[in-house]
């Protein structure tokens, strides 16, 4: 009779080499078709970045680096400073974040642990709705709606930095509120369980084991809401007053006009020679975007924890 | 003696029709494993999470009859549940680790009720984790995170949790449910120390463990307590039909 131990080996031995699969034509097709499709995606970011390369770096060669360094942004002078197109699009993206994410994150724990189910039902499908609205038309109610009551507000006018990050922000939220309540959602019944049953209330557990069950997601759900915001350049256009300057510093600091990186892009993209200085200079503001997406990116995943199989765990 | 847990004429049903628990009378003495068993779906752990009101979190169901704690309706208005909750404590069938270090899964609950004092927390963690002989597994490591380790240790980690508290009663459903024999013995093990200090109610993993390891047990079906007895009586010389047709593996 068979030991245990030796039903236990067989099993696994079966486990090791199953019969060798059966390689037809159709599997082979489709295997290829999904190689063709995951290999595709790798040769068009690589070409979409050779690109930007081959446009932007002549910009580097052309004129010293240390240009780009410069607090003017003047086109026509050939004065190509980054700085305040840096800051304008940091001060915007900023503002939003900090906008976005605690209003989002309110909002997403009330949806999913203490609003009654009635409020749930209403609440959720109209979040979603918002989220599908061309981001244009939100430029448009800022620039008609929000502007000028930011302008009676004392501000020196109404197409402002701040305009820009609550415009953003509001494009970020439902985002970050749908996601966020699926993260909250997915944070298995029994944690919530062992932490009720040894006497924790309902916010206290939410607090200290829902939320940080849910961290991963969280962090999903502000980077895709955030990134949804910062390749954002229309609406941000229309409402942030489009002056390449560098804003003051202080408490007013957000009720300045500024203008952002995309904006710069899209609207001097269409005027210059093909080839030109400026030609370049704007695909190397390109080059930036991508190498601050990237680090981006990249501090997501750290964030997130990067061992993806402990990612699943989490969750 | 006075009963730690008085069970009174308890029924609840979730409200779809079907009756979880019908008529439960049932008296838990202090410092006796008192053990709930019968097959799936007859109503213990409903029964279990009654005792400490984790079936407050349910959105529906209906309560009628009234269980009392040392004499207190535990059911009435002003009871403190999150207090309730500290003293009659309860561990799952599957371990929940809480987001978190060992030591933070073991403070959690003792930080709640407002225990800041470093030395006694410390002093509670040791003692928590050498009564659910878990202590000296993971002495040293106490800073690590508390998914590292194995389901067995996850779970005298969840008994941990809640012995940290100094509950008067411990509520244990299916503890030992995906545990290897080896660290089914230990718990079980630590359950005749742990007796001396609490009372335990406890479901079992299977008919077998109930009967190693209860002072007296009730036999549940289809919401209904069938036979309550000590354990010689019960798995021994059951009386009622169904009791002995069940303790003999003929049915479930």
């Amino acid at each position: 009779m068979a030991t245990y131990e030796e039903i236990e080996q067989t099993r696994e031995d079966t486990a090791v080499s199953p019969t060798p699969r059966r390689r037809n034509g159709r599997e082979l097709i489709i295997e290829g078709l999904i190689l063709a499709s995951g290999v595709s995606v790798i040769i068009i970011i690589t070409l979409i970045f050779l690109f930007l390369l081959k446009e932007g770096l002549p910009a580097f060669t052309s004129q010293p680096i240390s240009t780009f360094w410069g607090r003017r942004w003047y086109p026509i002078e050939e004065t190509y400073g980054l700085l305040p197109l840096l800051a304008g699009s940091l001060l915007v993206t900023v503002g939003a974040v900090v906008i976005a994410v605690p209003l989002g994150l309110t909002t997403a724990v009330y949806l999913g642990e203490f609003a009654p189910d009635w409020l749930r039902e209403i609440l959720k499908p109209l979040i979603e709705v918002l989220a599908g609205i061309p981001s244009i038309v939100l430029g448009f109610l800022g620039w008609v709606a929000l502007a000028p009551l930011i302008q009676n507000m004392g501000a020196p006018t109404g197409l402002t930095a701040f305009t820009g990050s609550l415009i953003l922000a509001y494009m970020a939220l439902p985002t970050i509120i749908s996601i966020t309540e699926d993260a909250l959602y997915a944070v298995p019944k029994e944690y919530r369980d062992g932490s009720l049953a040894i006497g924790a209330t309902h916010w206290q557990t939410v607090w200290r084991v829902v939320l940080p069950a849910a961290r991963s997601g969280i962090v999903i759900a502000i980077m895709l809401g955030v990134g949804r915001a910062i390749g954002e350049t229309m609406a941000v256009m229309l409402v942030t007053g489009n002056a390449a300057n560098i804003p003051e510093l202080g408490l007013g600091m957000m009720f300045q006009p500024i203008r952002t990186m995309t904006a710069t892009i899209a609207a001097e993209m269409g005027e210059v020679a093909q080839g030109s200085t400026h030609y370049s200079v704007l695909f190397a503001i390109g080059i930036v975007l991508f190498i601050i997406t990237f680090l981006v990116n990249s501090l997501a995943t750290r964030l997130i924890g990067g061992r993806p199989k402990q990612r699943g765990a989490q969750l | 003696m006075v009963p730690k847990l008085s069970i009174q004429n308890v029924s609840f049903d979730y409200g779809d029709g079907a009756t979880a628990l019908r008529n439960i009378s049932l008296d838990i003495m202090p410092h006796e494993l008192f053990v709930l068993f019968g097959p799936s779906r007859s109503g213990k752990s409903t029964l279990l999470r009654l005792l400490n009101r984790l079936s407050d979190l349910l959105p529906v169901g209906q309560m009628h009859g009234r269980i009392l704690f040392d004499g207190q309706d535990i059911f009435a208005r002003g009871t403190d549940v999150f207090d309730l909750r500290r003293r009659i404590g309860m561990v799952f069938a599957t371990p929940t680790p809480l987001p978190g270090s060992i030591y933070e899964n073991l403070t959690y609950g003792l930080k709640m009720a407002g225990i800041k004092d470093r030395r006694v927390l410390d002093e509670r963690v040791a003692r928590s984790l050498q009564q659910a002989a878990l202590w000296e597994e993971v002495k040293d490591r106490l800073a690590d995170s508390a998914f590292a380790l194995s389901g067995g240790q996850k779970q005298r980690l969840c008994l941990a949790r809640s012995l940290a508290l100094e509950p008067e009663i411990v509520l244990l459903d299916n503890p030992t449910s995906g545990l290897d024999p080896i660290s089914t013995s230990i718990v079980e093990e630590s359950l005749y120390e742990l007796k001396q200090q609490y009372t335990i109610v406890m479901v079992p993993h299977s008919m077998q463990q109930a009967a190693r390891v209860a002072d007296r047990a009730a036999f549940m079906l289809d919401g209904e307590i069938v036979e309550v007895g000590a354990q010689k009586d019960l798995f021994v010389y059951p009386q009622d039909k169904r009791t002995e047709d069940y303790v003999s593996g003929r049915f479930g």
